[in-house]
């Protein structure tokens, strides 16, 4: 079978290529079922341990185990790009999967966000993220699974909390306040200045004034624990500043996880269609093998409380491609993340076709349909994705006795914190700040409240 | 264009990292029952009482905290299909129903065990490598009784060891030709004999105070370390026998049910309890014949003006019990400019080769080594 899918699998590739498609080179393998399955449970192939990674991946074997997911593929961005087959994919699944690849490859390579990311990083995430993994086993020998453990446990914790629109080396605070300008004496002044016996006050010179740290609120957290704890060791340092890179590498992945799927699906659904060269009869699989992805709800139901990224993604591809010419498409894939491809291209037309509402869920329980209105539609789709999917949290001070005081922006997120949670990650964090740690937020009742630990 | 295959390629199969996430999760919750476990035990009123009585332990998956907004009273989501606004796609529960049954979003997987005390109890001394108590040497012996003993050929019917008879019927058969069955030099019977044995029965005496200075945690302390001692001696003695004291000023018995519960506003006399400690003693559990422990819980204050009765006193008792064992409570905050007069007086007791020993009990996690120390001390006494 690998010898029939690579001589498609070249000619897919020459395909893709004279249609306009262009991307680093793709490493493919077919990989077994328990690694697909890590894969998924850890988002990348190797990657640090971590408890928490051993609940989802049970999680993700009930799933499994019940029907609920199955994995085709697994692609990561880089140079080259690193794709994985599952081995139980037909010839007609994994024809598919290699076209979708290279969507995806396409994708990765153009969209601005990866772009940077990539540029910033180097295209290795998997290397990295394995050289990762052996530095944290290093440490773990040296110090102990349980220390190791505790620190994980405070920067996993605040894993979304990064600035995606920061550098992965970022150097620190500058230590002093710049010098103001002197001065400029108004003419009033001057000339109240020369009354008589009216002296002009001697300017003592005072240095440098050191700066506030940090000078803004920070919302860098994973950053400014590495490079400001007071009592941070090395290999602690290093494991913050691990997590942070991985998770500059996710943020891409994350934000534009409905493009990047539509636009990888448009792509196996094009070149399958264009592939003349492939029997009639694995055409047909395939083409179910696509329906099976690209389908809003499973067979039999109504309606679906989640909105399946690749449909919503083809449906928006597919009618860019079709009003706007192939060439507007590039530009988009290059352009844009899922805030601006949801508000710019989902349009209410698409919507209604699409079958998108809101939907509301009360105290009890009951679920109701709420609004089809099209910007309600596009909040709703967007809402799970601002600022990585997290609260916005950022340090407000750092006190002279080294306690840390976090500031949740209530504002913005329009309600206070899940307390137990957050209590519990504040726990985290002291253990690595090794200070107090405050946070404040607001309660059920929109009254300031302040956690601490 | 090459694709390669796993088996090119076989380091993922060498291990599974998932697999062993989920270990180390497993080994953090069962870290997390263990942890749990004094409260849960202390718990309720399980001192007294049958002794196969179960507890039910919930266990659940850890969660890794992270940041999240509280939940909102009205949640949004987005959706595709069929339904006008308006339109109930799922409905609510009933009124009483169990509250998220079916629940919303990830589902929380949860569990409970039932647990023998006995069996945790079991564990937990192998887990803490708590060293076993032995039974005075010197305690007398009990009323003769029958044992069984060795086998006899002859004996009455009733007492016939059908195992021991198969035996002796098979290996008579392995060497004899045309062998029959069983025949009567086959027959093997229990023996009994007529044998004193050391004395297996144990009084506990558990004196509390209760004076107003005995806040509910100093008291819920002292409730754990009593419990996990009694079970400590009860895993040694097959006969335990618990006699529950509080006092202030005066000294009472109570029945375990209400021993945590009382109260009393009065000074400290610690020589109260202490006499009525020796009365019980005397009355109920002659040293000579029953194996006695005796422990204290106080803050530690006692009157001034008591402290020779009380001294003398705790001195007798210390002479007849096989171990008495204070333990002070108090948290650690409390500015304490010297030991308390009971902490004195334990401590000439001790210096004097009495079988006592003190423990402090400032949190939860000191519950442990005062039980350890106990058991280890009562060791050394007891060789």
């Amino acid at each position: 079978m690998v010898n029939e899918l690579e001589q498609h699998a070249s000619r897919i590739e020459a395909l893709a290529r004279s249609l306009g498609l262009d991307y680093y080179p793709v490493d493919f393998e077919v990989a077994p079922q328990g690694l697909m399955t890590e894969i998924a449970v850890y988002g990348l192939p190797v990657r640090m341990p971590h408890w928490s990674f051993g609940v989802r991946y049970i999680h993700q074997l009930v799933r499994q185990s019940m029907g609920h997911s199955k994995i085709f593929e697994v692609m990561f961005p880089g140079d080259p790009c690193r794709a994985f087959l599952m081995d139980t994919n037909s010839l007609a699944e994994n024809s598919l999967v290699i076209a979708h690849v290279l969507g995806h490859a396409d994708f990765s390579k153009h969209n601005q966000l990866f772009a940077r990311f990539h540029a910033m990083q180097g295209g290795n995430i998997v290397e990295q993220a394995a050289a990762h993994a052996h530095r944290i086993q290093l440490a773990i020998e040296k110090v102990g699974l349980e220390r190791v453990e505790g620190v994980l446990d405070a920067a996993l914790a605040l894993e979304s909390h990064i600035d995606v629109d920061g550098e992965l080396r970022r150097s620190r605070y500058a230590e002093f306040v710049p010098e103001k300008p002197a001065r400029e004496h108004s003419d009033f002044q001057k000339r109240f200045q020369s009354l008589p016996g009216e002296s002009r006050p001697e300017a003592l010179p005072i240095g440098p004034l050191r700066a506030r740290v940090p000078p803004h609120p920070e919302y860098d957290l994973l950053w400014f624990i590495a490079n400001y704890a007071p009592e941070l060791e090395q290999w602690e340092r290093d494991i913050f500043l691990m997590v942070r890179a991985e998770s500059l590498y996710f943020y891409p992945v994350f934000a534009c996880q409905i493009m990047n799927e539509g636009w990888a699906s448009y792509w196996h659904a094009r070149l399958m269609r264009e592939a003349d060269f492939l029997p009639q009869s694995l055409y047909l699989s395939a083409l179910q093998a696509h329906s099976d992805v690209v389908r809003p709800f499973a067979s039999g139901e109504q309606a679906a409380l989640a909105v399946n990224p690749y449909h919503l993604g083809f449906t928006i591809w597919e009618d860019i491609v079709e009003k706007h010419g192939l060439d507007r498409a590039f530009e988009v894939r290059r352009d844009e993340d899922d805030f601006g491809f949801i508000r710019n291209w989902l349009d209410r037309e698409l919507a209604e076709k699409s079958g998108l509402f809101v939907y509301e869920t009360h105290p009890d329980d009951e679920i109701r349909v709420a609004s089809r209105d099209l910007d309600a539609v596009r909040e709703a789709i967007l809402a799970p994705k601002y600022n990585f999917g997290a609260p916005r949290v950022a340090v407000a001070e750092m006190l002279n006795d080294g306690g840390l005081i976090l500031t949740h922006d209530t504002a913005s997120d329009g309600r206070g914190l899940d307390a137990r949670r957050a209590k519990k990650v504040l726990e985290y964090v002291r253990r690595v700040w090794r200070r107090p740690v405050r946070l404040q937020t607001v309660n059920d009742r929109a009254e300031p409240v302040e956690l601490a630990a | 264009m090459t694709i390669r295959v796993a088996a090119e390629t076989p380091w993922y199969d060498l291990f599974s990292r998932g697999a062993r996430d989920w270990l180390r999760h497993n080994q953090k919750v069962r870290e997390a029952v263990k942890g749990g476990l004094p409260e849960l035990l202390a718990g309720s009123d399980l001192m007294t009482g049958p002794s196969n009585r179960t507890v039910m332990v919930p266990v659940k998956f850890l969660e890794h905290a992270r940041l999240r907004l509280a939940d909102a009273s009205v949640s949004q989501g987005a959706g595709q299909g069929r339904g006008e606004p308006g339109q109930v796609l799922q409905p609510g529960r009933e009124p009483g129903a169990d509250a998220r049954s079916g629940g919303t979003g990830e589902g929380e997987i949860r569990f409970v065990v039932e647990l023998k005390v006995e069996e945790i109890v079991d564990w937990l001394w192998e887990e803490l490598k708590l060293p076993e108590l032995k039974p005075r040497r010197s305690a007398a012996l009990d009323e003769p009784d029958y044992v069984r003993e060795g086998w006899n050929k002859r004996g009455a019917r009733s007492r016939l060891d059908r195992r021991r008879t198969l035996k002796e019927s098979i290996k008579r058969k392995t060497v004899q030709e045309d062998a029959v069955a069983i025949i009567d030099d086959d027959l093997r019977f229990r023996q009994l004999v007529k044998r004193a044995t050391p004395a297996m029965n144990a009084a506990v005496i558990f004196a509390l105070d209760v004076s107003g200075s005995m806040d509910d945690a100093q008291r819920r302390l002292a409730k754990q370390f009593f419990f996990f001692a009694l079970q400590g001696i009860r895993r040694q003695y097959a006969k335990v026998e618990t006699v529950f004291l509080a006092h202030a000023a005066e000294a009472w018995e109570f029945e375990e049910s209400q021993f945590f519960q009382a109260s009393s506003s009065g000074g400290t006399v610690t020589s109260g309890v202490a006499r009525l400690a020796l009365d019980t003693i005397a009355a109920r559990y002659d040293p000579s014949r029953y194996n006695v422990y005796f422990f204290y819980a106080s803050d530690g204050e006692n009157a001034a003006e008591d402290r020779d009765e009380a001294r003398a006193t705790l001195a007798r008792i210390a002479s007849q019990v096989n171990y008495a064992g204070y333990v002070e409570t108090g948290g650690l905050a409390t500015f304490r400019p010297r030991e308390t007069q009971l902490a004195e007086i334990f401590a000439e007791l001790k210096a004097g080769g009495a079988p006592v020993g003190t423990s402090h009990l400032g949190s939860q996690d000191d519950v442990w080594s005062a039980i350890r120390a106990f058991f280890a001390q009562e060791q050394t006494h007891g060789e």
